[in-house]
């Protein structure tokens, strides 16, 4: 049998094909990539060596400060924003509406399919002011307030970028999370209740405990999501006001692709994706840590 | 309370009898417990589907009507024709071939090839196959920006741009990673059994795979494919670097330029044009979203 799962022949003809295309597409330009970053100019013109000035200019560059903070700031209140709102989804689904939340579940999970153009789309216009007041800018009228310029300035776009990204991920992670919170037995809770402990004593001391590691899985998707944000700002935003909203992946997308210096934006994508494994690599270890010391 | 048990005409509503009244009570205390709940369905209904119906009503109102009538009003001609703007002045009808001809070849690539090298990862025996997991699992932390400028450069000088080969060629490189992983957590739920009883019965490997584990297996392909789909639909990132003409945007491209092909911003074309993209979405979503969650909570779980 050994002999027979252990065909060399069969083994290269079966994984070969897909190994090759992932090393042609993923693994060989990555470190050519790196190599990139020690070089001026791009595809066309071609490129030159400069040492490492390209990272002299990252340390000095104030838009890879602006850009970094941008990017610490979004990934931190989105994970946050959208693992809360999920959990607290995901707790309603199992003990307030138990069976019946099948079809509430898939409604709010739809969201997250929608092409996430058309969804920024949407919400520039759900919260416009010029040339009219959108849905959101009217219900602030009627009821007594003014109409907001949600994108004109740093503060306001940025949470409208957040308030996008729950509205189209808590159903998401509503799913993801009740999973994890429907495998704690029945049994369980159902002693602690005897035992009279209240709703929200049972939460903080059986529900959260026993559902810890779906909800650090939850938490490490969400930071390696959220790290390489790119097409809701972009479509939202713009990365505007100025470069208010400008995340480290627009940043590099546009030195590249706006003003041509591949050199300079090879060296942001390295940074990049330094941050991206530096950080999941953390969350990880840290979670597998965590996950036992919570389970004891 | 009442003691009253004495019998009462049928049908009495003014004076109800005990049990009724307790019953009653209780339907009362019922309710305003269920109070709450039901009130937070009806708000987390009307935040997710409200604006889809607003984006729908204002698909089929006029440039005058959505500037000038409140928005929660119909509309008051009902503008069908801006459909047929979006599909055809907006080009939109271009942009779905485009994202048709460019998703489905390499949705079927990344399958055949995942699937099998899910397979040959996970039940066939050889020393490489736990570093050569790991590797590919490397890909998944891998932002996509890392990779497109050596991408740009080898697509420019081999010739490519100005086709979509750059998209179908970096979709499937980029999709296989995931592909590779969920399918050979997939295949370690094949029975052992199974396996060996039809190497037993002569099969050879590729029969084996093919005939015995590929079958077993149809579930587990069509929420892989789901998830990749989407993924590769919804992609902005590759597709805006890629394309560098209007005849070969997808659809998010397009979208995303969608004001430009009239000139100044048409409304109702627009949200059209949006509607169009969400009903495609939506239509998917409500055949399959069993698949669809599951595939989607599944990839972020093992990712």
């Amino acid at each position: 049998m050994n002999e027979f799962l252990g065909n060399k022949r069969a083994i290269l003809t079966l994984v070969g094909p897909a190994l090759l295309i992932y090393t042609a597409v993923m693994l060989v330009p990555v470190f050519w990539s790196a190599g990139y970053s020690l070089t001026s100019g791009n595809a066309i013109t071609g490129y030159h060596f400069v040492g490492l000035a390209n990272f002299r200019e990252l340390v000095s560059d104030p838009n890879v400060s602006t850009a970094l903070w941008f990017t610490v700031r979004y990934a931190v209140v989105l994970t946050i924003g959208q693992v809360v709102a999920g959990y607290l989804l995901a707790l309603f689904y199992v003990f307030f509406l138990r069976r019946a939340s099948a079809l509430i579940r898939t409604l709010l999970f739809f969201p997250i399919v929608l092409p996430t153009v058309a969804v920024a789309l949407m919400f520039q216009n759900l919260f416009s002011i010029a040339p009219i007041n959108g849905p959101v800018n009217s219900l602030l009228i009627a009821v007594g307030y003014h109409a907001i310029d949600w994108f004109g300035s740093a503060g306001n776009a940025f949470w409208i970028i957040i308030i996008m990204d729950i509205w189209r991920s808590m159903g998401f992670y509503a799913v993801l999370l009740y999973a994890g919170l429907i495998n704690i037995p029945e049994s369980t809770i159902e002693a602690a209740r005897i035992d009279g402990a209240t709703r929200l004593r049972l939460v903080r001391h059986i529900v959260l405990p026993l559902s810890f590691p779906v909800l650090l899985s939850a938490l490490i998707f969400s930071i390696n999501g959220t790290l390489k944000v790119f097409d809701s700002i972009l479509a939202l935003t713009n990365g505007g006001p100025g470069n208010a909203t400008t995340p480290l992946t627009l940043y590099m997308f546009n030195t590249s692709f706006s003003y041509d210096e591949y050199g300079y934006g090879a060296t942001i994508a390295l940074l990049l994706t330094i941050i991206c494994l530096v950080v999941t690599l953390a969350l990880y270890r840290w979670s597998r840590v965590g996950g036992e010391a919570a389970a004891q | 309370m009442t003691t009253a048990t004495a019998p009462r005409p049928v049908g009495d509503h003014a004076v109800r009898s005990a049990p009724a009244q307790r019953a009653s009570r209780r339907a009362v205390v019922r309710f305003t417990r269920r109070l709450p709940a039901r009130l937070l369905i009806l708000v987390l209904l009307i935040v997710v589907v409200y604006p889809l119906v607003w984006l729908f009503l204002g698909s089929l109102k006029s440039q005058y009507d959505y500037l000038n009538t409140p928005s929660y009003t119909l509309p008051a001609h009902w503008m069908w024709g801006n459909y047929k703007a979006a599909w055809v002045t907006g080009d939109l009808g271009l942009y779905i071939r485009n994202s048709v001809t460019a998703v489905f070849p390499s949705l079927i690539l990344v399958i055949v090839l995942g699937s099998a090298a899910g397979f040959a990862l996970q039940v066939m025996k050889w020393r490489l196959s736990r570093p050569v997991t790991l590797l590919f699992l490397a890909g998944i932390m891998v932002p996509s920006q890392m990779i497109l400028l050596p991408l740009f450069t080898i697509y420019f000088q081999v010739g490519l741009t100005g086709s979509l080969w750059p998209l179908i060629i970096t979709y499937t490189g980029t999709g296989l990673p995931l592909t590779v992983f969920m399918m050979a957590t997939y295949f370690r739920a094949v029975p052992r059994e199974v396996i060996d009883a039809a190497a037993i019965d002569g099969a050879g490997i590729f029969r084996v795979f093919f005939s015995v584990a590929l079958p077993m297996m149809r579930g587990a392909i069509l929420t892989v494919a789901l998830t990749q789909f989407f993924f590769m639909w919804n992609d902005l990132l590759v597709a805006l670097t890629f394309t560098n003409s209007n005849n070969l945007r997808t659809v998010q491209v397009g979208l995303l330029n969608f004001t430009g092909q009239f000139g100044a911003i048409e409304y109702g074309p627009l949200f059209a044009a949006i509607c169009i993209t969400v009903l495609g979405t939506l239509v998917l979503f409500t055949a399959l979203n069993r698949q669809v969650m599951k595939g989607l909570t599944g990839g972020a779980v093992k990712g």
